[in-house]
């Protein structure tokens, strides 16, 4: 098994801080306290983490879950919610760690896409960095 | 003290003046920008746990690298800083980024 | 309800007939507008990885209720109990997986936790700069403001500006001491026992911990109508 190259993606203007190191930056403007009820994929997106990461799994870590996230630089970390980072981030996981291909995923979301517009709603993009 | 055995003695105890090291991070890492070259105290050694800039890469972690609780005076942290020069910041850090002030 | 031609093919075992009682039936089938391309990509890994025998329906399913029992509810019994009881308290202050555990609370293995205490000395706020690390086996998913960067950028440098934000004046002479979740150590700030509830039960006091007074960025407030009810109970029982 290689090793994943070790990178930081640094935030522009900031030091020399990664994207996601955002402790003592005042650019992100108000707090926005409205409460949100997570989505039940969101919840299930939870659900798989907790799974994939527990000790029976052992698919990866929540380390390489937070690198992988980290990996992808200020633009997306900056306008991505937390769950779609997550989902993301286990999608090129499990690929990494060879429990899906990219091939088969690729398949699976294209049958799935055209479940949901069959159910009257449509993806507007199918192409998810 | 929690997480795994400690393998080697912790290097600094609690009251200890610890320097985080100000060294660029090489990939995952969980000493935060902000804290890289601040000076604070060892409240408490919090046990041994697998090193996360290992597991991030899907290595085993081992050996254990011991953490530590380090607390800082805030205008030690930030030089204009608003608020009572009482006010604390307090975070976990990984035994290789601290320094001995000494 | 649905027909048995909306129920989603994909959301269960093979060996699962009760389709009509899954409790994760897809109330946002029914959604209109586009969806998230993200909700498709969550449907497709999961399928994926029941496909391929990694996880079962059943195993998802059973972490989502899983989940849903964690909230801040389970969080203010706690506060509640160490309030009420100073043994209690003494041992969730030394060893938080111990006293939880003591309370059914099983907080798994992934992170360990720590309780930390305001006093009439110290204020405590709770925050992951790097992430949004969070006691979420006690307290349930974070909220929104919680894992925003906006937050987490902020609460470090200008403690007193945000939770004066939060509608927490801490006085002068009261230090704010900030807990930055670097590690797989979990914070839960134990808050002070407001005055003006001697006698309260502890149920009666798990209702005035909220969720925001165990991150810091709250504190329990008794007001009239708390104290009303408090009172009618207390001559009830």
């Amino acid at each position: 098994m290689s090793e994943p190259k070790r990178k930081t993606r640094l935030r522009k203007g900031a030091g020399g801080r990664a994207a996601h190191d955002v402790g003592g930056l005042l650019d992100f403007g108000p707090i926005d306290r409205a409460e949100h009820d997570p989505a039940l994929w969101e919840k299930r997106v939870d659900a798989m983490l907790i799974l994939l990461v527990g000790p029976k799994k052992g698919a990866f870590k929540i380390d390489a879950m937070r690198r992988v996230i980290e990996d992808y630089g200020q633009q997306e970390y900056d306008a991505t919610t937390y769950y779609q980072k997550w989902v993301r981030a286990i999608r090129n996981l499990l690929i990494e760690q060879e429990v899906i291909t990219r091939d088969e995923l690729d398949k699976k979301f294209a049958i799935v896409a055209t479940e949901f517009e069959g159910r009257g709603r449509s993806v507007p993009s199918k192409v998810i960095p | 003290m929690s997480g795994e055995p400690v393998h080697s003695a912790p290097r600094f105890k609690p009251g200890d003046a610890v320097r985080i090291d100000d060294r660029a991070a090489h990939g995952h890492c969980r000493t935060p920008w902000y804290l890289r070259g601040k000076t604070g105290v060892v409240t408490e050694v919090q046990g041994a746990f697998r090193d996360p800039e290992r597991l991030a890469y899907h290595r085993s972690g081992l050996p254990p690298q011991v953490l530590y609780k380090v607390r800082f005076a805030q205008p030690d942290i930030w030089k204009t800083y608003s608020g009572p020069s009482t006010d604390q910041l307090e975070a976990d850090i990984y035994e290789p980024w601290l320094q001995s002030t000494t | 309800m649905a027909s048995h031609d909306h129920d989603h093919p994909h959301d269960h075992d093979h060996d699962d007939h009760d389709h009509h009682h899954d409790p994760h039936a897809p109330q946002k089938d029914h959604d209109s507008g586009p969806a998230d391309p993200h909700e498709v990509l969550e449907q497709a890994l999961r399928e994926l990885l029941i496909e391929k025998g990694v996880l079962t329906a059943g195993e998802i399913n059973a972490q989502v209720d899983f989940m849903d029992t964690r909230s801040p509810a389970l969080g203010a019994n706690v506060v509640a109990r160490a309030w009420t009881d100073a043994r209690f308290k003494q041992r969730l202050l030394a060893d938080t997986r111990v006293a939880l555990a003591e309370m059914d609370i099983d907080i798994g293995s992934l992170a360990d936790f720590r309780t930390v205490e305001n006093t009439p000395e110290t204020h405590n706020v709770v925050v992951c700069t790097l992430c949004s690390c969070y006691p979420k086996l006690l307290l349930g998913i974070p909220p929104a403001w919680y894992k925003s960067t906006a937050y987490r950028g902020r609460v470090v440098v200008d403690p007193r500006g945000v939770l004066d934000e939060f509608g927490v004046k801490v006085p002068d002479g009261v230090d704010v001491r900030v807990h930055d979740s670097t590690a797989d150590l979990r914070y839960i700030v134990l808050p002070m026992r407001p005055p003006g509830t001697d006698g309260w039960s502890e149920k009666k006091l798990a209702s005035i911990v909220t969720r925001d007074t165990m991150i810091g960025t709250a504190i329990p407030k008794v007001t009239e109508k708390t104290a009303a009810r408090a009172a009618r109970g207390k001559s009830a029982s």
